[in-house]
């Protein structure tokens, strides 16, 4: 075997003569052809398949997309103005009726709606944007939401000094959880985010600190602001829980993307492409990963004190498993790495079962129908990213293999 | 000329196989210094050492007389030295323009609070980055392709992003794994140009390569290493006749067994 690719490799010897470097040269083109097929064959392949696939489906991202870019800044400004104030006005009670006829809008708006947008921007930042698989980021909204309740019931803080607290605190738990985790790859990280949430969870549900499965109740609502109705925390009004949990969509928002279109945004993308190769251009893979780990982490956070703040009363059964396969599957569904996908995802997974509450069960079987479907015909999400890439389909580290076969030609 | 790569007593071992065995090998600045030598002899295996991806079972790596050794592949970046891979390892989803910024970024300092608050550090970086990798994309002859998806490219022109995104790190010395390979003559006498251009910038090169011709007219020395040994060293004209490489290419007898 190995004689054999000697002699078919180029020999050095003397001024070769022509029929000579003939040979040498069939026998090098050969080679590289050979190679530049089967990779060629492979992608052309996919591409074809991808392509049948999106044919069933518009694509109007690209198209919509570059419209955009085209539009000048103070008109995108008026279109983000103008999704803004839709938002503020999403409470009125005819919406209601269209969006949700058999249950209480104003109620849906805050949860799931509002706290499931909250918590599908943050778990982008690690799913879709640094492409690290985590299934347990139900553990940082719980967190969130535990802080909220045992400062505000054991310590009398106020809702405004605990959610940067909250947020802090979950920052550094994603720093903590990270340090260890965040040097596995792949399906074994999924297994230890997955084993993050649960721990989080049973560990409430044990402890006499929070209350064990009973939870914690009268947890303090946020101070009112002025006396405005839209800023008075009541019982009854969900309504300006809503609001509160919009402004804190619209920073995070702000801040996701900021850092998406930085330094940061780019070396996360590369980790997520190849994260062997990222760390050969200079990319310190594992601080990022870990960034990338903490902030979704604090937005998480910051979800878990807004849902604690509103409830009142908060149980571990709050916080299952299933929250964070939702979430995931709301990141997946619209368009892992694309926000405005991520978005979407986020509205219709909160609000296509309550929408159906009149199927009764069978609602959440057509919905599941529905996710399986969307993935066969659509598996980049309803809006993909240009930098499209499911981190599910490719695992983390983007199919790179582990750093031991960095560079290993494949040998035929 | 000062001494820039300097490797001692280098061995690997992966398991049973020794893929590089007690190497010494030195690159001048300013040079263009090729490693060449039969499938599996350990040429790939010399770039991983250098930058980091695997650590040497002994010996020694140094880069302006520092260690490299036990230093992650990240810091042997941003210490000058960049590389290109056998097997293209572009970020196939992003742009090309991209791409290259990526490797620009190795040489900037904006974290998590400079992005998002838009400082000014992090937007001189930012436009400073773009302009570099347009410049880059331009000297390696691809600037019309910039927002074009990497994994869109056509083979050669990908090889050449790589060489970009590399130079982007601002390195020393540069390393390149068979640059050539899959291209056409033509593409081939380009690359030969650009790899010159590249050196006359102050980056030192040090190439693997297949191709005898490419070899025998772009190196300043060559060294050729055969079963992770180095058999033989020197100018181009002195090692192409040398007996040993002779027979580490064609296979003697005794070889085979
Ligand atoms: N990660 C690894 N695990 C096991 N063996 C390896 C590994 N990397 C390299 N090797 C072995 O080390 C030897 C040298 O490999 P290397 O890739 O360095 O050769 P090369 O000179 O670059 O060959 P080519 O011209 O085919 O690229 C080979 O026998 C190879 O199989
Ligand atoms: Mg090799």
């Amino acid at each position: 075997m190995r004689v054999l690719k000697r002699s078919a490799a180029s020999p050095p010897e003397g001024p070769a003569g022509p029929d000579q470097a003939g040979t040498d040269r069939e026998g090098r083109l050969e080679r590289a052809r050979s190679r530049v097929g089967s990779v060629k064959g492979r992608l052309a392949r996919r591409r074809a398949a991808a392509v049948a696939w999106r044919a069933r489906l518009p694509d109007l991202t690209g198209p919509v997309a570059r419209a955009w870019h085209r539009l000048p800044r103070w008109s995108q400004w008026l279109v983000r103005l103008g999704i803004i104030v839709l938002a503020v006005l999403a409470p009125a009670d005819w919406v209601g009726q269209i969006m949700a006829p058999a249950s209480d809008w104003k109620t849906l708006l805050f949860y799931p709606i509002g706290i499931f947008v909250l918590l599908a921007v943050g778990l982008n930042v690690v799913v879709g944007q640094a492409g690290i698989l985590d299934l347990g980021y139900v553990a940082f909204f719980a967190i969130g939401g535990y802080t909220m309740a045992l400062l505000g019931v054991n310590v009398g803080l106020d809702f405004w000094i605990i959610l940067p607290t909250a947020v802090a605190l979950c920052a550094v738990s994603g720093l903590v959880l990270g340090t260890p985790a965040l040097r596995l790859r792949g399906d074994y990280l999924a297994i230890v985010t997955l084993g993050f949430g649960e721990i989080i969870r049973i560990s409430a549900t044990n402890a006499s600190w929070t209350g064990g499965p009973r939870g914690i109740a009268g947890i303090p609502h946020p101070p009112d602001i002025g006396n405005l109705n839209a800023f008075t925390y009541g019982v009854l009004d969900p309504t300006p829980y809503y609001y509160l949990v919009l402004a804190l969509i619209v920073v995070v928002i702000f801040v996701a993307r900021r850092l998406e279109r930085s330094r940061v945004g780019r070396a996360w993308a590369a980790i997520r492409e190849d994260e062997d190769a990222a760390a050969l251009m200079g990319v310190p893979t594992f601080r990022f990963k870990l960034w990338a780990f903490a902030i979704g982490g604090s937005i998480g956070g910051g979800a878990g004190v807004m849902f604690s703040a509103k409830n009142i009363a908060i149980t571990p059964d709050n916080f299952p498993l299933l929250l964070s396969i939702l979430v995931l599957s709301a990141v997946v569904l619209g368009g892992s790495g694309n926000l405005p996908g991520v978005i979407l995802g986020a509205f219709l997974v909160a609000w296509l079962p309550e929408r159906f509450r009149g199927l009764a069960d069978y609602r959440v079987l057509i919905f599941g129908a529905a996710l399986v479907i969307m993935m066969i015909f659509r598996p980049e999400g309803l809006l993909p990213s240009r930098r499209r890439r499911s981190s599910l389909r490719t695992g983390t580290g983007a199919g790179a293999a582990p750093t031991a076969v960095v560079e290993q030609e494949e040998k035929t | 000329m000062g001494r820039l790569l300097e490797l001692a007593g280098v061995t690997v071992r992966f398991g049973g196989v020794v893929a590089v065995s007690d190497l010494d090998l030195h690159v001048d600045e300013g040079e263009i210094f090729s490693l060449i030598g039969p499938n599996g002899a350990g040429k790939t295996t010399v770039f991983n050492i250098v930058t980091g991806v695997y650590e040497a079972a002994q010996g020694s790596v140094t880069l302006s007389g520092r260690s490299l050794r036990g230093r992650r592949p990240h810091q042997v970046t941003r210490l000058g030295v960049a590389r290109t891979f056998q097997n293209l390892r572009l970020f196939g989803n992003m742009s090309a323009l991209e791409n290259v910024m990526v490797g620009a970024d190795a040489r900037h300092r904006t974290g998590i609070p400079g992005a998002i608050l838009g400082l000014p550090t992090h937007r001189a970086e930012e436009t400073s980055g773009r302009e570099t990798a347009r410049e880059l994309l331009a000297l390696v002859g691809i600037a019309e392709l910039a927002e074009d998806a990497a994994s869109n490219l056509s083979y050669g022109d990908q090889r050449r992003l790589e060489i970009a995104r590399a130079l982007a790190t601002e390195p020393r010395l540069l390393l390149l794994d068979e640059p050539t390979a899959g291209m056409n003559p033509p593409e081939k006498s380009a690359l030969q140009g650009l790899v010159r251009s590249i050196r006359d910038r102050g980056v030192t090169v040090l190439l693997i390569e297949h191709d005898m011709s490419v070899v025998m007219t772009i190196s300043d020395r060559v060294a050729v290493l055969d079963f992770g040994r180095k058999i033989a060293e020197g100018q181009p004209a002195d090692v192409r006749t040398d007996p040993a490489v002779i027979t580490a290419y064609l296979g003697a007898p005794t070889d085979a067994a």
